[in-house]
């Protein structure tokens, strides 16, 4: 006998094992026992493969790699005697998984077993097909388990059911072979059987609408006197649960009426009286009746309408909200959003109750009451409820608070009745959970504030006061320093006092302060920073007598290690400093934000990721630029390389804000000093006097309002827009060209190239999938494509993979997804970047094979497509 | 559907797992480790629910023992509650006032019991008399098992005397 093989007992391992002290000494012990057992498989030991593998199964469970012993469960299925085959069995369904081959190996002895004469073998072959078989495996075993389906022994009976189950949910194709067995059963009077088969038939039901169809023609008469029967029965001690007669057969028959009554008129009707009776019969003092109550209300609200009953369930789950019982309260409110799509009247009368469990102490049932409050609101009753959710927010648990404001600005911006409104509720968030808040909502926030002009004094002002107190927050510092950057003038001199507002006095030099703090805290990002630089640059403008202290600040920028500060610091200090002259025209107040393509453009984009990469772009061979580019790529200050003029207020938006400042941005910084010229000039030659766009920079700057898209922004300017990447290659152009307001050429910038269209490149009735195009400049061969995936059903997916592929004359180099993960209903969405090289630019135009492979409640689902639809000359 | 059946102790030491969707040994740890910082974390009069990664937990502690089953989103929370509580009792039954060390020793005991209760995720059997003869008669099939191979060992044992 080999000298490791101790043959220490199972019992004494784990007794060991319990006795280390230590995490070291115990994997000293499980190595020693792991060398032994790999000792004792080398050398075939009969003996004790069977205890060997009950050591492994122990190892196994405390997390060690247990892979060597596989092939002894094998091994000790494949003998003939029961002992051994149960441990093996065990063995198998711990050890495997259904995605390891060495499952398919199994396949064989799993057939023997099925066919064995010793029914208790014939029980673990189907114990362990119906819980790790594959698809392969439930194809080549399907016959034998539904000739077990009419097996002698109910026992057999019903493990064959529920494995069928299994095969079926594995190869929905094989469905069809298991109606007519699976009927069969539910006229059985075993529980087990009667359990089973019920869920099988639901299984069936939900995988094949041809066993839908049969069965509730077939059966539904037979089930509603199942329940009946059951209902009615007396105490019978094998299955009593707290008074009532397998609870467990009542939820699973209700069940299947659901699937059954859903969409049927007269299945419906045939399960109202016997839903009437579970309804008011039900014991609910215990655990069990609830469960059978709460299934029962499900059921009455998904079959088809009846009156009465609708209201029966609503008072059920009103009296489960004032339970005193957590788990009661947390199912009624997880069935109340259920029932919103039915009677959202009813629900509406709970929502006193249903507003104190956001407050409740469990987090669980907070977070269903959250969900629900949010689908209960609507313009009638936003402004309470937000009230009573924003103070929540202000005691509110620190891992709740982003579900929270989340909600609430959701909420708030979506109902709000007026726009002071909203603001004042978005400045409270921004002061209490401001961290907590999303980009694309403090963005939206801006947009509204700069559209809604009669409060711009009033909410300078109020950020102002919100600042004082909560200047921790890095959303309301952005927000505010923006505001006073942009209104600074009218927080100073009370401009647009509104009656409700106590007066305030600010000096000049506070308003200074506020800036100066908000570049100065060492907790602001970048973005923070290169808003407040600009926001400084505009006060310098506004109060000339705080002009050199600005500048001051502004000047110890110019050092920083982040060169995007750093340029800033350098191009405003020398605004500042050298170009009194056109300061003021340059820093004037921003152009009014367009509110609709802001909305549109969030809408069809995605949380997060509107930035300028989706943004549409015209083309630029060779990097000359084009009329229309320079005039836009003035704005651009974010990340990407393509010049991305954009035609929408959305990503004028972004791109003014500058929020996109990823190291990219810094790139652009190099070409300015190559083309050797003052910073400033360069920064305003924004076409060379002979390029055809100057009449309409012209236009730009002598205020002429011109209505041309891509222009009208720019007609206000702002600093922020000072790019150096606008820089042409005519760097030398004399600012006055600029300046003189007149130009002899009429303006030509509507002769830009158009900007690419976004595409909805593939769509079925789960899944969109949308493509936004980029160039880069200088290289017109090639496209670089975001696509965007929008889950359209109720299902999360999951293993998201999107392949592509495309013919010869196409290069394609796919970046990594976003994400592998899609959530349910368009609430987020998966991104990932295409590149694709056109050899053939210009001649053919590009085409794609697309694949997407996800996971629906750990169901692989496959969508392919051909995409032909790509805007030409790409 | 049951997606995996998890017994974790007090301590965070894992006592027994059953999975009935496929996850990988990577995931199975994480899922672990996960779950038990958050349920064992949880204060006592709190409801039995946890939401986590689209599903749902219910767990119920009994003494040192947590037990948890993870479910799908529609199915009955309450339900699963019971199912617990049925598993426990059989368990009780089984090894008469079960404690977390019969557990322990007899792991392979407590999955043979699960095994007659839960197949692919789907509760099999409502009679705890049922799942204990069919367990007693399984458990006499390998006693028997084992005296014959003794016997046969001694026969031959005696015969070579």
């Amino acid at each position: 006998m080999n000298p490791f093989s101790s043959g220490t007992r199972l019992r004494d391992m784990i007794r060991a094992i319990r006795a280390c002290k230590t995490a070291a000494e115990e994997r000293a012990v499980v190595r020693k026992e792991c060398a032994a057992i790999r000792a004792s498989i080398n050398e075939n030991d009969n003996d004790y493969r069977h205890r060997n593998l009950a050591k492994l199964m122990f190892i196994h469970m405390l997390g060690y790699p247990t892979h060597f012993g596989q092939m002894e469960c094998l091994k000790l299925i494949a003998s003939p005697g029961f002992p051994e085959k149960r441990i093996g069995y065990l063995g198998l369904m711990l050890l495997l998984d259904e995605r390891q081959e060495v499952l398919m190996l199994v396949t064989n002895s799993l057939k023997q077993d099925l066919n064995h004469t010793n029914q208790y073998i014939v029980g673990l072959a189907l114990c362990a097909l119906g819980n790790i078989c594959s698809a392969e495996m439930a194809r080549d075993l399907a016959p034998e388990v539904e000739r077990l389906l009419q097996f002698r022994d109910p026992n057999i009976r019903k493990k064959a059911a529920l494995c069928s189950i299994r095969i079926i949910k594995k190869v929905p194709d094989l469905a069809e072979n298991f109606i007519n067995p699976a009927t069969a059963l539910l006229r059985e009077k075993h529980h087990g059987v009667l359990i089973t088969g019920v869920q099988l038939c639901t299984d069936l039901c939900k995988i094949s609408p041809e066993a839908l169809e049969h069965i509730r023609k077939k059966c539904t008469d037979g089930l509603v006197r199942t329940l009946r029967d059951l209902a009615n029965s007396p105490y019978s001690p094998e299955y009593d649960i707290a008074g009532i007669t397998d609870p467990f057969l009542h939820i699973r028959l209700l069940k299947l009426l659901r699937v059954l009554g859903e969409g049927d008129a007269d299945a419906s009707d045939s399960m109202n009286d016997i839903l009437a009776q579970v309804a008011t019969k039900t014991e609910t003092n215990k655990v069990a009746g609830n469960a059978i109550l709460y299934e029962c209300v499900q059921t009455i609200m998904s079959v088809e309408d009846n009156g009465g009953l609708r209201v029966l369930a609503i008072n059920i789950l009103g009296r489960f909200l004032s339970n005193r019982d957590n788990n009661i309260r947390y199912v009624a409110l997880n069935m109340l959003m259920k029932a919103v799509t039915v009677d959202a009247q009813a629900v509406q009368r709970h929502r006193a109750t249903i507003l104190e469990c956001v407050k409740d102490s469990d987090a669980s049932i907070r977070k269903r009451a959250l969900e629900l409050v949010y689908v209960l609101v609507n313009e009638t009753n936003v402004k309470p409820l937000a009230k009573e959710l924003v103070d929540y927010l202000e005691v509110s648990d620190h891992d709740f608070r982003e579900d929270l404001t989340a909600k609430i600005c959701s909420i708030v911006a979506k109902f709000s009745p007026d726009k002071i409104w909203y603001i004042d509720q978005m400045l409270k968030v921004l002061s209490e959970a401001g961290n907590f808040v999303k980009d694309e909502v403090w963005h939206a926030l801006i947009v509204v504030i700069s559209n809604a002009s009669e409060l711009h004094g009033y909410t300078v002002r109020a950020l102002y006061r919100a600042f004082q107190t909560s200047a921790e927050q890095e959303i309301l510092v952005r927000v505010t320093v923006w505001c006073i950057g942009e209104y600074g003038d009218m927080l100073v001199n009370n401009i647009g006092m509104l009656d409700i507002e106590d007066p305030i006095t600010v000096t000049e030099s506070d308003a200074v302060d506020v800036v100066e703090i908000a570049i100065k805290r060492h907790a602001s990002d970048l973005t923070t920073k290169a808003m407040a630089l600009v926001a400084l640059l505009k006060l310098s403008s506004r109060f000339p007598s705080c002009s050199e202290r600005i500048r001051e600040i502004i000047v110890q920028f110019k050092g920083n290690f982040v060169l995007e500060l750093q340029q800033r610091s350098i191009e405003f200090n020398s605004i500042i400093a050298k170009h009194q002259n056109i300061r003021s025209m340059l820093v004037e107040r921003m152009p009014v934000l367009d509110e609709a393509t802001f909305v549109g453009r969030r809408a069809g984009s995605l949380p997060g990721t509107a930035s300028s990469t989706t943004a549409p772009s015209v083309s630029l061979p060779n990097g000359v630029s084009k009329p229309v580019a320079p005039l836009v790529d003035l704005l651009d200050l974010s990340s990407d390389d393509a010049p991305a003029p954009s035609s929408s207020g959305g990503d004028l938006l972004h791109d003014l804000l500058g929020v996109d400042l990823s190291p990219a941005s810094q790139s652009g910084a190099g070409k300015t000093s190559n083309s050797g010229t003052d910073v400033l000039l360069d920064l305003l030659s924004i076409g060379s006097p002979s390029a055809p766009s100057s009449s309409s920079t012209i236009d730009i700057l002598s205020s002429n309002t011109s209505n041309k898209a891509p222009v009208s922004p720019l007609s206000d300017l702002s600093p922020l827009s000072l790019s150096s990447r606008a820089t042409s290659n005519a760097g030398a152009a004399p600012m006055m060209d600029l300046l003189d307001g007149f130009s002899s050429s009429p303006p030509t910038d509507s002769n830009g190239p158009p900007a690419l269209p976004s595409i909805t490149a593939f769509e079925s009735s789960h899944l969109r999938l949308t493509f936004d195009f980029s160039k880069q400049p200088g290289n017109p061969q090639t496209t670089i494509i975001q696509a965007t995936f929008m889950n359209l059903s109720s299902d999360t997916y999951t293993d998201f993979v999107f392949q592509a592929a495309v013919p010869k004359f196409l290069q394609l180099h796919l970046d990594p997804a976003s994400s592998n993960t899609l959530p349910a209903a368009g609430n987020g969405s998966v991104t990932q970047s295409l590149k694709v090289t056109n050899s053939q630019h210009g001649k053919k135009s590009l085409v794609m094979r697309i694949r997407i492979a996800y996971k629906i409640n750990g169901k692989d689902t496959l969508e392919e497509g051909q995409i032909n639809n790509f805007p030409r000359d790409l | 559907m049951i997606h995996f059946v998890l017994l974790i102790s007090r301590q965070g030491k894992v006592r027994l797992t059953k999975w009935y969707s496929p996850y990988s040994q990577k995931e199975r740890n994480k899922v672990i480790r996960e779950l038990s910082g958050v349920i064992l974390s949880r204060a006592p009069k709190l409801c039995n629910f946890v939401e986590w990664r689209g599903h749902k937990v219910v767990y119920k502690r009994y003494a040192s023992l947590y037990f948890c089953m993870c479910i799908d989103d529609e199915d009955n929370e309450l339900e699963v509650l019971e199912m617990i509580h049925h598993y426990v009792e059989i368990l009780d039954r089984y090894f008469g006032s079960v404690c977390e060390l019969d557990l322990i020793f007899n792991f392979h005991k407590a999955y043979y019991i699960l095994d007659e209760l839960l197949i692919a995720g789907e509760l099999q059997e409502s009679s705890k008399k049922t799942v204990a003869r069919l367990i007693a008669a399984q458990d006499s099939l390998v006693e028997t098992a084992k005296e014959e191979a003794s016997s046969i060992s001694n026969i031959i044992a005696q015969a070579t005397k």
